[in-house]
């Protein structure tokens, strides 16, 4: 089963360099991409178009987006009793102590900076590969639901499949 | 951005032989780290809270807390730290033999920053640290040390 990593990042650029730089780190893992807060959310609750989509790994959480901010998901995430066992890593440009500090204060699982080079940016993906997604012991939440599905028979994955995406 | 002083680590540990471990590999890896020993929660907590003996005491910059802790469990260690305004915003790492799936769910439930399981062989335990110094001591961005 590969390992499910939610990049929530609103600049087309960086999400192409996350790719990029996933693809040389590690084949296993699929990167689903969501490019605002609203966005996260709905994929994170499987709401609208995201009524399949995976429980994630790990969360990459840019903090500057559009429509809800990376704070707010944060926040939300956090203290929602389903998610707030999914590590969220900041990924994000600011240098701001403040940032810094409020992010640690939501419980992000930890801060990182963005490189504006590609080798920095490259070595730090592979940073987060090689230690969270090798090293640390993740929650196996994901893992006990598909089970779950795959008990509950086909019935409701093809169910869910062939149903328009609920309009909100 | 340098920090001039070593980063300081606190390492939550009862068992002697771990806590050695811990030691001598910090004393491998290229960056100066301080590394203070609490042998249980209670300690830990007066550690941080600048209390009895700790009154001098720095601010942590990463927290290494074992589990199976006598007095106070790890998990009360970990609530009391993320509900404390002052405290929890260092980071702090389980670091334990427990491979249970409760204690991996219940601690990311308390918020902490992410859990490690201790190897039992020397070698894994020490690329453990390096991996821990590499990752949280240089790659990540720690909340900046108060004065004190």
């Amino acid at each position: 089963m590969p390992t499910h990593v939610l990049l929530v990042e609103d600049n087309p650029g960086d999400v192409q360099l996350t790719q990029e730089a996933f693809r040389e780190a590690n084949v296993y893992i699929q990167l689903h991409v969501v490019t605002d807060g609203v966005e996260a959310m709905r994929f994170l609750k499987r709401e609208g178009t995201h009524t399949l989509a995976p429980r994630p790994d790990l969360i990459l959480l840019d903090l500057n987006l559009p429509r809800m901010d990376g704070r707010e998901v944060l926040f939300q995430i956090k203290t929602n009793a389903n998610l707030q066992t999914i590590p969220v890593v900041i990924l994000t440009t600011s240098q701001a102590e403040t940032d810094i500090v409020k992010s640690y204060e939501l419980h992000a699982n930890c801060y990182l900076n963005k490189p504006v080079e590609w080798d920095a940016f490259a070595s730090l993906v592979k940073s987060i590969n090689d230690f969270w997604l090798t090293k640390v012991r993740l929650p196996q939440q994901r893992l006990r639901e598909a089970d779950l599905y795959s008990k509950n028979g086909l019935e409701q994955v093809s169910g869910a499949s062939f149903s328009k995406p609920r309009m909100r | 951005m340098r920090k001039p002083i070593p980063l300081q680590v606190l390492l939550v540990e009862d068992n002697a032989g771990d806590v050695r471990l811990t030691q001598e590999a910090f004393k491998n890896v290229d960056i100066p780290i301080q590394l203070h020993v609490a042998p249980d929660g209670g300690e830990a907590i007066a550690f941080l809270r600048n209390e009895g003996e700790h009154k001098n005491a720095p601010r942590p910059d990463l927290l290494l807390l074992d589990l199976n802790l006598p007095k106070m469990h790890g998990h009360d260690v970990l609530a009391l730290i993320k509900k404390d305004e002052s405290l929890k915003s260092i980071p702090t790492v389980i670091l334990t033999t427990s491979q249970e799936e409760a204690d991996v769910t219940q601690t990311y439930q308390l918020q902490a920053n992410c859990y490690l399981s201790k190897p039992v062989q020397l070698e894994a335990f020490e690329t453990l640290v390096k991996n821990i110094s590499d990752f949280w001591l240089t790659t990540v961005k720690l909340p900046q040390r108060q004065s004190g």
